[in-house]
């Protein structure tokens, strides 16, 4: 205590670390990480900074409630391997979160400093702390108790499945998820891009999963090749994390025109597919020159620098409201706006005009912006006879996903919202159906990767605690 | 992993039979549903329909032309070998139901999927005709197969070669001048479908076609098959692939088939000239 007092109170340094990246005059032609992490000494001068509050608001914006301030002290005295053991205490993937979530919605919304200065950069300390410690593949596997004999099945790898598989096999539950495509990893792997989050980090997850004894069955379409409830004849609780991956389109003139994707085609392809290597690779993908993306989220700033790697020279966003009310993280707008990504404001399409079967122009109109709805979102509407047209190769749809229905379809008695997601017990994760449990996308809607793990996480618990009960009785 | 039981040519030069391993995935298929392959670790998804379903035996059949680089790397493989990923089964299966008199039509290779379709009419009680098509009799296949279960089989030929010259279209014109008629289920190229749907639009019989546009995942997760009914956009990997044929707009499809064509060829070219290298050395 002591040294303490004797310290001179260290002078704040408003801005966070600087990290790294890729130059972005190369970084737009190769699909490799953009940002490159921070070496120790960068780690330790951000670390300095954090203000360890007593009263932490940055831990109420983490929807996980990773203990922030203790890691950061942690990563301070130089002990990473506790900094990390700390976060995965409460986060299973650091090193995908510490990459791809929102944290100045979150954390670093809250955070003390941020108050007056930059906050601490909270995300770049996790991603630090975890790929200090190497990925899932250099870890031993955890040690694990003798197996209850209780078995649990889980529908969808996405960050929700994962996470719930990790806890319940890690409790000595015999684990098996199911998963409709030859890759596990959900979104992690076919939809968020190399270059924002490379897919060994999800592999190497993956691995760790099977090496805990966890099954993994890929090209399993629950609901087709095997029915929910045959699963519950063969599984003591079954897990639904089927995520919201069905495109919408917009319903316009011309949408069916050939070199119109949904962000989600456009991105599986190269993505899940490799198209981006293609002819090493079989699948194809269209590249224009001229590449418009409709949308203002993640999804459509992941399509547009997928477009723009793959040769585009003019990829723009088209996106109906003002840059304020994007949803897409201010880092991903920041580096898109580097690469030389183009945004077009306040626009939005009302045809698509081709030749030949192929999309040549879009057509758009003016919007503007009126009063905020009960939402706080604000109006938006068209201003009439503003209409012009964007000459184009390709167009990318990023308008939003909804429920798949794949399953649920096929299992009538679980009990689903009007838009077709499945409603839960917040607190368990249970749904309508006795020993089914349900969580991520699937119940939310579009949300983030870390809300899907918490889901996973809470479900497990729940499923634990609802196996030994029954096992007492 | 699924490993192929059988495999034979079954018609010169470029038409396979594959009996794949399948356990499960016998069990639960039903005629007019499809699975989507993957050979290898860089190979690409494809769809391709059910040509039979035994699930005693825990197998599925599937009958392939040979067209381009993943169909004829196929082709390539032996008996013994495995399929990395085989998905399925995939769509809705076809409605089985009493109505009648229920005639077939498909043409050239396109007519194995009807296979086990036939059968299923056959069992559900009703009378089953098939009309099958090719360009001359070398083409035809699984006559005899058709012959076992369907009441009456329709050859034509383009050149006369066997059964009635011309095309399956004439043939069904006459069954349907006849009358008795009550559905007609058609698979095979999309123009031959088409052809069949404005056949039969005039004299109202229920149609049914299963479409064949490009696919990636087959969940409905892509929307890379969607094609329009009715005008509405639907996903033919699980609203399909069976649809009404006087629903469908026909040039859509055909355009959005067309898409990746120069691809395709550049890929085929590039594989059979790395193929013929490995074959000089
Ligand atoms: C392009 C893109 C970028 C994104 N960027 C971010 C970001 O930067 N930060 C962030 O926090 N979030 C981001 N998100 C959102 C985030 O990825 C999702 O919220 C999260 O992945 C949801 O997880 P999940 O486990 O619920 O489902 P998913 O990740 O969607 O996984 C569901 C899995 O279930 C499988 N499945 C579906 N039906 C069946 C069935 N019947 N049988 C078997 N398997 C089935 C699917 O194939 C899939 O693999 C992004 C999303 C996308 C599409
Ligand atoms: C529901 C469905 C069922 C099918 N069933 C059969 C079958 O039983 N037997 C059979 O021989 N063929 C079937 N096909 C067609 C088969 O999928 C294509 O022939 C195959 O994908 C061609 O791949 P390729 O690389 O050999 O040729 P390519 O040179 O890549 O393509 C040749 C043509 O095949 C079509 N095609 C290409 N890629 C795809 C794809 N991913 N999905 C759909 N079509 C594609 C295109 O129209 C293309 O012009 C089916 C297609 C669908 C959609
Ligand atoms: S709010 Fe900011 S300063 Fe306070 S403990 Fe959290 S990270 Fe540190
Ligand atoms: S193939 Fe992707 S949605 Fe049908």
């Amino acid at each position: 205590m002591k040294t303490e007092k004797n310290k001179k109170k260290p002078k704040i340094i408003p801005r966070k670390t600087p990290m790294p990246e890729q130059d972005p005059s190369q970084r737009k032609d190769n699909f490799e990480e953009v940002a490159l992490g921070y070496s120790l000494e960068m780690a330790l001068q951000e670390a300095e900074r954090c203000l360890q509050c007593k009263d932490p608001k940055c831990v109420d914006g983490c929807p996980v409630n990773v203990p922030i301030p203790q890691f950061i002290k942690a990563i301070h005295d130089g002990d990473i391997q506790k900094a990390i053991e700390l976060i995965q205490d409460k986060n299973l993937l650091p090193a995908v979160c510490g990459r791809v979530c929102p944290q100045e919605d979150q954390c670093e919304k809250n955070c003390l400093l941020g108050k007056k200065h930059e906050p601490v950069s909270i995300g770049r300390l996790e991603r630090f702390a975890a790929d200090w410690q190497g990925t899932a593949c250099q870890l031993t596997t955890p040690e694990l108790p003798s197996s209850t004999g209780k078995r649990v099945a889980i529908v969808g790898s996405g960050p929700a499945g994962l996470t719930c598989a990790y806890d319940l096999a890690k409790l000595g539950h015999e684990v098996t998820i199911y998963e409709a495509l030859h890759e596990a990893g959900g979104v992690l792997f076919y939809g968020i891009p190399e270059f924002r989050l490379p897919k060994d980090i999800v592999t190497c997850e993956i691995a760790l999963l099977r090496r805990m004894g966890v099954e993994i069955v890929t090209n399993a379409v629950i609901g087709k090749l095997i029915s929910l409830d045959e699963l519950m004849q063969d599984f003591d609780a079954c897990f639904i994390a089927t995520g919201a991956g069905v495109p919408t389109f917009p319903g316009i003139e011309g949408e069916h025109l050939n070199g119109i994707y949904s962000a989600n085609e456009f991105l599986t392809r190269t993505n899940l597919m490799r198209a981006y290597n293609s002819p090493e690779f079989d699948t194809p993908v269209i590249t224009g020159k001229r590449v418009a993306v409709i949308g203002g989220g993640n999804v459509a700033l992941d399509s547009v620098r997928v477009a723009l790697r793959l040769g585009a020279e003019k990829a723009m966003i088209l996106y109906r409201r003002s840059e304020t009310e994007m949803p897409a993280r201010e880092e991903e707008i920041d580096h898109a706006r580097q690469e030389g990504v183009r945004f077009e404001f306040l626009i939005n399409p009302v045809r698509l005009i081709g030749s030949n079967g192929w999309v040549e122009k879009i057509e758009c109109i003016r919007m503007e912006l009126g009063e905020c709805d009960e939402s706080g979102r604000k109006s938006v509407c068209e201003i009439a006879g503003t209409q012009f047209q964007i000459p184009v190769d390709v167009v990318i749809m990023a308008l939003g996903t909804e429920a798949n229905q794949l399953l649920l379809k096929s299992s009538g008695d679980i009990a689903l919202n009007k838009r077709g997601y499945i409603v839960i017990d917040e607190a368990t994760g249970r749904t309508s159906r006795k020993w089914v449990y349900a969580g991520g996308d699937i119940v939310t809607g579009s949300a983030t990767v870390i809300s899907a793990m918490g889901a996973g996480r809470t479900a497990a618990k729940a499923i634990h605690n609802d196996l030994l009960e029954f096992m007492k009785e | 992993m699924a490993k192929i039981l059988e495999k034979r040519l079954i018609r010169e030069p470029d038409v396979f039979y594959y009996r794949l391993e399948a356990p499960l995935i016998s069990r639960k298929a039903k005629p007019g549903q499809f699975v989507i392959i993957r050979l290898h670790e860089n190979g690409e998804r494809i769809p391709l329909s059910l040509a039979d379903i035994n699930p005693e035996e825990g197998t599925i059949s599937l009958i392939v032309m040979a067209v381009g680089k993943t169909t004829t790397e196929m082709s390539m493989m032996k008996q013994g070998n495995e399929i990395l990923d085989l998905c399925g089964p995939l769509g809705q299966p076809t409605h089985i139901h009493t109505v009648g008199k229920v005639v077939l039509v498909g043409g050239g290779f396109g007519v194995a999927p009807l296979y086990p379709i036939a059968h299923a009419f056959k069992d559900a009680g009703n009378d089953v005709v098939i009309i099958m098509g090719a360009r001359s009799k070398d083409l035809l296949i699984y006559e005899n197969e058709f012959n076992r279960v369907c009441d009456r089989v329709i050859i034509t030929t383009d050149d006369g070669s066997r059964g009635i010259k011309g095309f399956v279209t004439e043939a069904l014109q006459k069954e349907l001048e006849k009358g008795g008629v009550d559905l007609v289920l058609s698979v095979g190229p999309a123009i031959m479908m088409q052809n069949v749907s404005q056949t039969t639009e005039p004299f109202d019989v229920k149609t049914i076609v299963s479409l064949n546009p490009i696919m990636v995942d087959g969940t409905g997760m892509c929307g890379g098959c969607r094609v329009l009914i009715g005008g509405e956009t639907r996903f033919a990997c699980v609203d399909g692939p069976e649809f009404d044929g006087h629903q469908v707009d026909w040039d859509n499809l055909m355009n959005r088939q067309k898409k990746y064509v120069n691809h395709e060829k550049l890929s085929f070219e590039r594989w059979k000239q790395k193929h013929t290298n490995m074959l000089c050395e």
